[in-house]
């Protein structure tokens, strides 16, 4: 049973209790902002020779397994995905049963994310082909986890955590399967083409550079050259091609639509008016908001501020969505950096726009590099399942300890200039604003400003940010205030539920080192 | 659910239905349902399944037996499906079931009152009124924050004549409970008689303004008059509760002058353009052409009463640019104000009902003129080449007021 069970617990720089050992490694404690200090020198991938591989560059084996098993399959390995398919992707499950029928036991899956369709995973847990995750769980593998039933602990990282766990030697990726939506026969590979396209391939890159082994699966097989190649054919050793690497219609949604919420529409018109009113909205800013239904509305509201004021953007940061193409598109910004690629317009904007470019988890958020796009940008939008009073907030867990989402880029984006949590008040009489946060995901020293549809509460640490909208009409109140009156409303405050003494799963902070720990939760759900 | 053969059963051995209130589901939000049996021994039983409950099960469990407690409930067994209804939501409910089983008829469980804001002035703006289904109590607790002049919980059309008495508690115990900040705190209560029962629930809660419905003759305003000054006199309130009629009829707009000044608490008059057109068999345009006449009459009759005209409401939620251009020409015509379905709706009518720039400056000069007249002492005031009647300043003062009122200028 775990390894965790025996791991010493010690107190971090965020006053959370952490792991000195997860899943048999040891681990640094979160120390501060820009406290840890990496040493030595980057992770490598073996050294291949061009003798081992065919001079006509096809690569193409006959199936999954096949290449699989010429990658030296064995028990233990750590095997990756990416999740640009999202709750489409067919590929990641196709790897794990493949391995499974192999006959792989205690395998690690290191996805970028995981999604509710992939399920099946848990099978292979119980059955012993899958020892643990380390990536965002939420859904039924969220509460397999949560439970305390998955073997190794979870580990959750950032996307640009990710990259920097791979760089660093954290995880070292044994084999990468890499769902391609077109590749030609010697591995170059990209997403925005295809009848699987999905725009932008970053979330691969990292797993394409440092894996010893690379598998490409693709539904779209083109004669060389796949043009544009975000993804090169030099470090990939083998192609599959299948029928179908996921389904289309769960891959990118048709049109994204802006919320009907009268309460998220309040709120993402405020986000916008504070950009305004703060002076964040001006000639040559930058942005970056998400796909979810407040961010989406953000942006529309934004755009209108904008066309009023006379003022463009000089980048805006993806997910793209038809929102920020339609602002790339009316001149409204120069360009669209984009991670992940939410609907069609944006697929069909970034395989023909020059100016939309796809980036990667290296570009925008790696910590452990000489610097990122993240903290470059203006301002960005962010959710959260929770906040508390020192600005601290929760992204990866519900207030009974459940996990709910990933971190994604969500921790790297702190680093913004201004960062903003867009969250109602209380969701289902259950209040977001706490003492404390559940589980803890970004330290409140980097969260500037929260926007509830009862008002805003800026951090007492950014007096520049107060004193910039003295003068503006937006309702601008103590974060404890708001605090107050929701637990009025909602009848007191909400009792919290205890979590068990054993830990499930472990939050890493950008930096690779230990910011927080997921309890096991008791009971059904 | 509703059908439970075996529920019957067991309730049929006892003097009371079982009996339900409420809703649930995965779609539900802040609501909850609520089933109660009535056996004659047994105390209190109560099977609680909330999507709060490791929050609010003990809450939600205290509210519960107080309801029960003050409606004199001593056995039941109680089953609660709860999709995070908040405290005077769940009091509702119970009372609401408790009352359809025949039970604790007279008593009233009122929830903790939030401080009432000021009394509302006679003629205060009302630009803008927010329409809340009075049966859906998610929209009740942030009906304030979008900012409309008035927000209305509604017990008539958008609730379903078997809910009727629910939505009334549900009203009632929302306008003790819910903060409606600067809003005018407005009801819409059903068409006569059955508005006189819902007035006999919420007066006591110092509504501010009762919307009238469907009004043809001025009796039915002097009706509801007479029986809200009989609920507070029976419960000492001096608060004024205003009027509004809406006319939604033929007859109702033959009858407008009479019914505008029916009451001297009636303060706007307004019309209700989807039966109106229905009743006379036209199509409601976009234009409004059919009913320019009604609307006119509608102006005419209550500048005639010295009270405020409103116009309907503008029922393409999606359609923000007709609904400007709806505003812009209500307000040409002489309307205060509409009603709003969608929060979306009301910033739109605020700018629609806002003296434009050109008209503040205007205005401005011409009372500039009129008081450097004034000091010298000269009668006739005149604005380059024109000349300014008393009538032209008068207009000038009431925009100058009115855009103060509305923040356009300091």
């Amino acid at each position: 049973m775990p390894v965790a069970e025996k791991a010493e617990v010690v107190t971090n720089a965020a006053g959370r209790s952490v792991l000195e050992m997860v899943n048999g490694r040891p681990q640094t404690p979160y120390m501060g902002i820009g406290k840890y200090r990496p040493t030595g020198a980057k992770a490598s991938a073996p050294i291949h020779t061009v003798a081992d591989f065919p001079a006509n560059g096809d690569k193409v084996v006959a199936d999954l397994e096949t290449a699989l098993r010429k990658c030296g399959l064995r028990d233990g390995m750590v095997l990756s995905s990416h999740h640009h398919l999202r709750d489409g992707d067919r590929v990641a499950l196709m790897m794990l049963h493949a391995a499974g029928r192999l006959g792989a036991k205690d395998l690690v899956w290191f996805p970028s994310a995981s999604f509710p369709s992939q399920k099946s995973a848990i099978e292979l847990m119980k059955s012993g082909v899958i020892d643990h995750i380390e990536g965002s769980m939420n859904g039924p593998l969220g509460d397999y986890c949560t439970q305390g039933k998955m073997r190794g602990l979870g580990v959750l990282r950032s996307h640009g955590g990710r990259w920097q766990a791979i760089q660093d030697g954290e995880v070292h990726i044994d084999i990468a399967v890499i769902a391609a939506p077109s590749a030609d026969a010697f591995g170059n590979c990209d997403g925005s083409h295809g009848k699987s396209a999905c725009g932008s391939l970053g979330f691969a890159l990292a797993d394409s550079i440092y894996a010893d082994h690379v598998i490409v699966v693709t539904d779209n097989l083109v004669p060389f050259p796949c043009v544009p190649w975000q993804i090169q054919g030099n470090n990939v050793d083998y192609v599959v091609q299948v029928d179908s690497i996921g389904d289309a219609a769960k891959i990118v949604s048709g049109t994204t639509q802006i919320t009907r919420s009268p309460d998220r529409l309040r709120i993402a018109e405020l986000v916008a008016r504070f950009l305004r009113d703060a002076g964040i909205m001006r000639d040559g800013f930058s942005f970056q908001a998400g796909a979810g239904g407040i961010a989406l509305a953000f942006v529309s509201y934004l755009k209108q501020l904008m066309k009023q004021a006379g003022v463009k953007a000089r980048f805006v940061r993806g997910g793209s969505t038809k929102f920020l193409v339609e602002l790339l598109e009316e001149g409204l910004t120069d360009y669209i950096l984009d991670g992940q690629t939410f609907d069609l317009d944006g697929v069909r904007s970034i395989a023909s726009n020059p100016r939309h470019v796809a980036t990667s988890p290296f570009t925008s958020y790696n910590y452990h590099g000489k610097g990122n796009f993240a903290s470059m940008v203006d301002a960005v939008v962010l959710g959260a399942t929770e906040v508390d009073l020192n600005f601290n907030a929760n992204v990866v867990t519900h207030s009974d300890g459940r996990l709910m989402h990933g971190i994604g880029g969500w921790q790297n984006c702190l680093a913004s200039r201004c960062t903003i949590l867009a969250v109602p008040s209380f969701r289902d009489r259950i209040p977001v604003i706490l003492d404390e946060v559940t589980t803890l995901c970004g330290p409140g020293e980097l969260i500037d400003v929260i926007v509830t549809e009862r008002g805003i509460a800026i951090n007492p640490r950014r007096r520049d940010l107060i004193d910039a909208v003295k003068q503006s009409n937006l309702p601008i109140r103590p974060l404890a205030e708001i605090k107050a009156e929701v637990e009025r409303i909602c009848g007191g405050r909400p009792r919290r539920p205890k979590h068990g003494d054993r830990p499930v799963a472990v939050v890493k902070w950008v930096d690779g080192t230990l910011l927080d720990t997921v309890w096991q939760v008791n009971g059904s759900f | 659910m509703n059908a439970d053969p075996e529920m019957k059963t067991v309730s049929e051995k006892t003097k009371h239905p079982a009996s339900e209130a409420g809703r649930c589901g995965p779609d539900v939000r802040s609501d909850l349902r609520v089933r109660i049996e009535h056996p004659e021994h047994g105390g209190i039983e109560i099977e609680l399944h909330s999507r709060v409950q490791p929050y609010y099960g003990e809450s939600i469990r205290r509210v519960a037996d107080t309801v029960l407690e003050e409606l004199g409930i001593h056995h039941a067994r109680v089953q609660i499906e709860d999709e995070g209804a908040l405290p005077f939501v769940i009091s509702a409910r119970l009372e609401a079931a408790v009352r359809r089983g025949g039970l604790g008829m007279g008593t009233r469980v009122l929830p903790e009152r939030v401080p009432f804001p000021e009394a509302s002035p006679r003629d205060r703006l009302r630009r803008s009124r927010l329409y809340v289904p009075g049966s859906e109590p998610k929209y009740f607790i942030n009906a304030a924050l979008y900012g409309a002049d008035g927000v209305i919980l509604d017990l008539e059309d958008s609730v379903h004549p078997s809910e009727k008495d629910a939505a009334r508690l549900l009203v009632r115990n929302a306008l003790r409970a819910v903060d409606f900040l600067a809003c005018e705190r407005m009801v819409r209560i059903n068409q006569l008689p059955l508005g006189l029962e819902d007035l006999d629930e919420i007066v006591p809660e110092c509504p501010d303004l009762i919307l009238v419905p469907k009004v043809e003759v001025p009796e039915q305003v002097i009706a509801v008059e007479k029986r809200i000054d009989e609920v507070k006199s029976d419960y000492g309130l001096t608060r004024p509760t205003w009027l509004m009629p809406i006319l939604e009829s033929a007859l109702g707009i033959e009858n407008a002058f009479a019914i505008a000044t029916a009451s001297d608490k009636t303060v706007a008059l307004t019309i209700g353009l989807e039966d109106y057109t229905a009743h006379i068999g036209v199509v409601k345009t976009s234009s409004g052409t059919e009913s320019l006449y009604a609307r006119q009459r509608v102006l005419n009759v209550a500048h005639a009463a010295g009270i405020q005209a409103i116009d309907s409401v503008f029922a393409d939620v999606g359609d923000l640019d007709g609904l400007r251009a709806w505003a812009t020409h209500s307000r040409g015509l002489g309307f205060e104000g509409m009603g709003c379905l969608h929060p979306t709706q009301i910033s739109v009518i605020h700018e629609a009902f806002a003296p434009t720039a050109i008209e503040i400056e205007r205005a401005r000069k011409i009372l500039a003129a009129y008081n450097e007249a004034q000091e010298k002492g000269v009668g006739v005031v005149s604005l380059g080449s024109k000349m300014i009647d008393p009538p032209v300043v008068n207009r000038a003062l009431k925009l100058m007021a009115r855009a103060q009122a509305m923040g356009v200028v300091q």
